[in-house]
């Protein structure tokens, strides 16, 4: 059968069992829209923004490990989505974003709404593709989606020009793809497995230290069982939160410059680290040079090659999928007959509680202000852990990552590569939609939520009854932090000043807005925000706004060389 | 240390771009590259040459490997291997001076291609080195213009780079 290429994007996507797209339409992509009107299997979201629309998919596939998919016109469209397809990249999130472009004959003519798509975002997906022939158009889409998918997954675009849309060409859906210039490693080396098995039995000092690989391979499960077979201390990292239960007597908090003593410590002075999936940030890790050290071995694991030995030389590389490497361990382990020397790892666990019992996360509870900590512990308790919490980027997002304990895989959704202000809110719709009746919580700060504010708008229309705690600190708290810290104080234009009234501003969009300003309020604000299971609630919480984050690891510093609460 | 990379591509509008874009990107840095189809259509050959230490080296391999629409990367230093490359040389030449250019393009196993009674066109390949060479032993007011492909390369023997 015949169809034009607008008919042909929206039967790709329900081949493709797409539930949702995100989306704003424009000139270039009228044809596709209309094909969208004509039917009811793919629903689209109207977001405010483009960029709102990206992180929206981003939030969605996050939270549920489909793809989320986007679509938006070209020229400006394109460029107001390229933070979100940006932040995705950073995150290895696995979209597929359609992209409207000018008539193929009128590239290059700086034509109205025309801009190099394919250029722009070349360096922030995974791969992208300018569709010129309605014949190829159903197999690039299929590519699109296998490549976003499999290997280290990612961001892929697909630029359509208007007059590809209108041509016509038979339709066949592709089943299944083969790319000869694309074959991911997904299967470990069985010689490199048997010798990380090898390395951590033979461990005295084990750390295990595991990223967002482990969330995107969904390996929590097969994580939990290694990490509890063996005994050993672990760390989640910013993207790795939720891969063992927060709640595990065994998992040591967060790493890096925001991490815990206990687990900062143990990453340096273990005589074998094995990293599953993370990739030795400099947020992690700190300075290289700081953290290198001869007499510890280092296993790795990751989809991506290029991610092993790019900052921090490892002894024992394994490409692979981390779920498919894991249950390999697993089995090896199972059947040997070797246990971990239990004498070293009971002194290595005395010297972690020693090192816990710094306490390094002790904040004043007796405090007459609000502090942001006691509400993120207050969520953490009213919600019991299970909420979906999405977040912006500053203060608050590190909060919520020390103090919420994630015990479920995909539960907490942030920006952590790229760290883009204005995704908490975008996010928490896509993750609402895929997760009906699910808590989602956006956790934000006054400068944050500002940025992607538009969406509060999307979600009266959607009737998306999320939960936003904003921790308002009338600073841009994280900037105002280095600046106490390494500026001399000067708090060069950190100051929040000219705030809208949140709960008016709330209101004003059909919500529910709230303010709370004393501590002994907190709990029945919260307690009053997440009973009211219809509508969306905007917590507005004036809080402390001398607060700071420690543990802090300043930028460049080595791992260990950490700012705690009392030292200052 | 210098090596070169040997890359077989996709012929696809923009996989150059993305192979070169890879290199400002990342901070890598490139000392010449050449490209053009192979008896594949469907596939091109790319030369880079380049510097860096081991580390960096394995970095821009894998790198490159990452990048859709590369089929192949070897890193041809890490065996034996030719390299050529093809300069054309517009120089000055009147007078007694093209009796020497003469002798001086016979000693490197160049040619002539062009003359005027002022100038000669030279053709010159080879190794990076020998182009310098030649360049190094005529007198630099002498020299009208040049340009130089950049170093294609394969491997020795046996060695051969195809899908
Ligand atoms: C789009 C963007 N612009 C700038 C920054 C730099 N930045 C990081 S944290 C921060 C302040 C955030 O303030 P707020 O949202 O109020 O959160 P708080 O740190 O106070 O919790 C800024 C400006 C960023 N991460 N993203």
């Amino acid at each position: 059968m015949q169809l034009t290429g607008a008919e042909i994007t929206i039967r790709c996507l329900q081949e493709e069992g797409v539930e949702y797209v995100f989306g704003y339409p424009g000139g270039a992509v009228l044809n596709i829209y209309d094909e969208l009107f004509k039917q009811d299997k793919v629903k689209h979201v109207l977001v405010r923004h483009e960029q709102g629309a990206v992180h929206a998919a981003d939030g969605y596939s996050r939270s549920s490990h489909k793809v989320g998919v986007a679509l938006v016109t070209s020229g400006p469209g394109v460029t107001n989505a390229v933070t979100g397809i940006a932040t995705a990249y950073m995150d290895s999130i696995p979209l597929v974003v359609i992209t409207g472009q000018v008539p193929t004959h009128a590239i290059g003519q700086d034509a109205f709404q025309e801009c190099d798509t394919v250029g722009i975002t070349r360096p922030c997906v995974k791969h992208n593709f300018l569709v010129k022939d309605v014949k190829d158009l159903a197999v690039t889409i299929k590519k699109a989606f296998y490549l976003a998918t499999t290997g280290r997954p990612g961001p892929v675009l697909v630029d359509i020009p208007k007059d590809v849309t209108q041509a016509s060409t038979e339709f066949t859906y592709p089943k299944t793809i083969t790319l000869r210039s694309y074959n991911p490693v997904t299967k470990g080396h069985a010689g490199q497995i048997k010798k990380a098995v090898q390395l951590l039995l033979d461990a005295k000092r084990p750390m295990f230290y595991t990223g967002g690989g482990v969330i995107l391979s969904n390996a929590s499960s097969q994580l939990t069982r290694l990490v509890r077979l063996l005994g050993y201390p672990c760390t989640n990292t910013l993207m790795g939160l939720g891969g063992l239960p927060g709640t595990d007597p065994q998992f040591t908090g967060l790493p890096g410059m925001h991490g815990t003593y206990e687990t900062n410590m143990a990453m340096q002075h273990c005589d074998v680290l094995f990293a599953v999936g993370s990739r030795f940030d400099d947020r992690v890790i700190g300075d290289p040079k700081h953290f290198y050290r001869a007499d510890r071995k280092i296993i790795h694991i990751d989809i991506d090659p290029s991610s092993i030995s790019k900052r921090v030389k490892v002894d024992v590389p394994i490409v692979g999928y981390v779920a498919e490497v894991l249950d390999e361990m697993l089995r090896l382990l199972e059947s040997s007959p070797q246990r971990p020397d239990a004498a070293a790892l009971k002194a290595w666990w005395a010297q972690i509680k020693e090192w816990q019992r710094k306490d390094c996360l002790k904040y004043d509870r007796k405090s007459e202000l609000i502090k942001p900590q006691y509400v993120v512990e207050k969520l953490y308790e009213l919600t019991k852990g299970d909420a979906f919490v999405t977040s912006d980027v500053g203060q608050h997002q590190m909060w919520v990552a020390q103090y919420y304990k994630f015990d479920k895989p995909r539960r907490w959704i942030n920006s952590g590569g790229l760290g883009t202000m204005g995704f908490g809110l975008p996010a928490a719709m896509g993750v609402q939609l895929v997760n009906p009746g699910a808590m989602v919580v956006c956790v934000t700060g006054e400068a944050s939520i500002q940025m992607c504010i538009q969406e509060l708008s999307t979600c009266k229309q959607y009737h998306l009854p999320i939960k936003i705690v904003n921790l308002n600190n009338r600073y841009m708290g994280m900037v105002r932090q280095w600046q106490e810290f390494f500026y001399g104080n000067r708090y060069a234009e950190s100051y929040m000043d000219a705030l809208p009234d949140f709960v008016k501003l709330a209101e004003a969009y059909g919500h529910v807005g709230i303010k709370i300003e004393k501590p002994g309020d907190v709990e029945g604000a919260l307690r009053e925000a997440l009973a009211q299971k219809e509508r969306l609630v905007f917590l507005d919480f004036i809080t402390d706004q001398t607060e700071n984050v420690f543990p802090m690891v300043p930028g460049g510093k080595g791992l260990t060389e950490m700012i705690l609460a009392e030292e200052l | 240390m210098r090596h070169i990379l040997s890359i077989l591509v996709e012929n696809e509008a923009g996989a150059l771009s993305r192979i070169s874009g890879l290199f400002s990107a990342r901070g890598y840095n490139i000392e010449s590259l050449t490209v053009a189809p192979t008896e594949d259509p469907t596939m091109s050959r790319m030369t880079i040459v380049t510097a860096g230490s081991d580390d960096v080296i394995e970095q821009i391999t894998k790198q490159l490997n990452k990048l859709v629409e590369v089929v192949k990367v070897v890193d041809l230093t890490e065996g034996n291997h030719i390299e050529r490359e093809l300069m054309l040389v517009k120089v000055r030449a009147a007078g007694k001076e093209r009796d020497e250019m003469k002798r001086l393009t016979d000693i490197f196993r160049g040619r002539i291609l062009d003359v005027t009674d002022k100038s000669y066109t030279i053709e010159l390949t080879g190794p990076g080195e020998k182009l310098d060479a030649f360049l190094g032993a005529i007198e630099p007011g002498v020299i009208l213009e040049t340009v130089r492909t950049g170093a294609s390369g394969i491997g020795r023997g046996e060695r051969i780079l195809r899908v």
